[in-house]
């Protein structure tokens, strides 16, 4: 098996060839944040909260969309992204209308925690208050926009495991928002195979099962990784 | 007369904004700690722990709950930071405006007093509906519900829906020595 070697923090540390930065920054220990990247889904770095410096490059780089090369010197926690990285989560919470208090996901929901990895205390950026609406045409799920973060592991999961592909990003800009179908209530989509991949996904309160009410949703996160190793590799987690 | 012990207490303040008392309550539930506190700490302005009506002069540390909702909170937090060392905000309501404000999202968050009125007294009433009218005795909403830091300068944020008693106590036990807290990790910041 090729191997590359490189330099995270300090640490020499040997990954697969064609293994991504983030798998790198893992192999030594150096906790990078992520919220859009989901172990068994494509990275498409749209969060930015797993950007590092890799010397010899003026650009900061998303970790789980670049491929770890021979030689590479990676910094992962200097003062510079700490502070990105508490930014960005500011400017999340900003954009859209999270209220933890009242909201199906809190105590299980990946914003919530990644505030509290970054240091959030409170948002230095004023709050939007976007006009959003609520999707509650499915039987079984509800999508409320007003949680969305725009990671697109909905998007991603329902193409890439359950092959159904319900879920596409419209519009532009800050109009970004997820579209089910060709922009159709959710419940009237006939693609959708109401399987819930996208519920267990979705790192916040965004999409969440009919029954659950405030703080009771609780997400697996970990299906498409199971997925993906029990169809390529014909392993179960329980095997 | 004999000089009062109290005179090296610290003065301690805790104020009621736009919030539901939950971040007091929180604060009532530190059970017998408050006894420790009362050694410590003079209340000098309180809804649960005094009966003064007028924000004193030199205050040490101010716990604010709410968010800053209408005129008679703008002018109570205008005047706090004013009479106050060290104002923290308390609880998610001030952190964050929370749930007073949702009246926000209502009329695109332009008027959100009109919306919020409207909606609470005339959409949603019976045939006698009609809108609050008493100046100067019922406060004016403001248009829009703001965290207290976007209001006056804040030295300390406590969140927490509400904070629980065990992150209020962790909080100020430095205070009172003359110490910051280390606020980090999910005992001390968590929202919600």
């Amino acid at each position: 098996m090729a191997v590359v070697t490189l330099n995270v923090n300090g640490q020499d540390v040997a990954v697969p060839a064609g293994a991504s930065l983030l798998e790198a920054t893992r192999a030594a220990a150096a906790d990078v944040p992520t919220l859009c990247h989901l172990d068994g889904l494509n990275p498409v770095s749209s969060c930015r909260l797993c950007l590092v410096e890799v010397e010899g490059s003026t650009k900061l780089l998303p970790a789980c969309s670049t491929a770890a090369a021979e030689g590479m010197v990676v910094h992962t926690h200097t003062p510079r992204l700490k502070e990105y990285r508490r930014m960005t989560v500011e400017l999340f919470f900003a954009e859209g209308n999270h209220v933890c208090a009242v909201c199906v996901a809190n105590t299980h929901c990946e914003l919530q925690d990644m505030a509290v990895t970054v240091g959030m205390d409170h948002s230095r950026f004023p709050y939007q208050y976007p006009q959003r609406p609520v999707d509650a045409s499915h039987p079984q799920f509800t999508l409320d926009h007003n949680r969305c973060i725009l990671c697109t592991r909905c998007v991603r999961v329902c193409d890439e495991i359950e092959g159904a592909h319900v879920w596409d990003i419209g519009s532009r800009g800050g109009q970004c928002h997820i579209v089910a179908g060709l922009d159709e209530p959710w419940g009237q989509v006939q693609a959708c195979t109401s399987c819930g991949k996208c519920v267990e996904v979705c790192p916040t309160g965004a999409l969440f099962r009919n029954t659950d009410t405030t703080a009771e949703k609780q997400p697996d996160a970990s299906l498409p990784a199971l997925l993906r190793s029990a169809r390529d590799q014909h392993r179960w987690h329980n095997q | 007369m004999t000089p009062s012990p109290a005179a090296a207490k610290l003065r301690l303040a805790t104020v009621w904004l736009a919030g539901c008392s939950g971040c007091h309550m929180s604060f009532l539930d530190l059970d017998e700690f408050l006894f420790d506190l009362a050694e410590k700490v003079d209340v000098v302005f309180s809804p649960v722990g005094s009966d003064v009506k007028i924000y004193p002069e030199n205050v040490d540390i101010a716990l604010v709950e709410g968010a800053v909702a209408n005129v008679d909170n703008l002018e109570l937090a205008l005047q706090l930071r004013q009479r106050t060392a060290l104002v923290i905000s308390f609880g998610d309501c001030a952190v964050t405006a929370n749930v007073p404000g949702l009246r926000n999202l209502l009329d695109g968050g332009h008027d959100g007093a009109k919306a919020v009125l409207e909606r609470g007294y005339l959409e949603l009433a019976d045939a006698t509906g009609q809108l609050p009218f008493a100046p100067g005795i019922v406060p004016e909403l403001l248009p829009r519900v703001l965290p207290l830091h976007e209001v006056i300068p804040v030295d300390l944020f406590l969140p927490g829906c509400p904070p629980s008693a065990e992150r209020i106590r962790e909080a100020i036990t430095p205070l009172l020595a003359g110490d910051r807290p280390a606020m980090e990790g999910a005992a001390m910041l968590r929202f919600g």
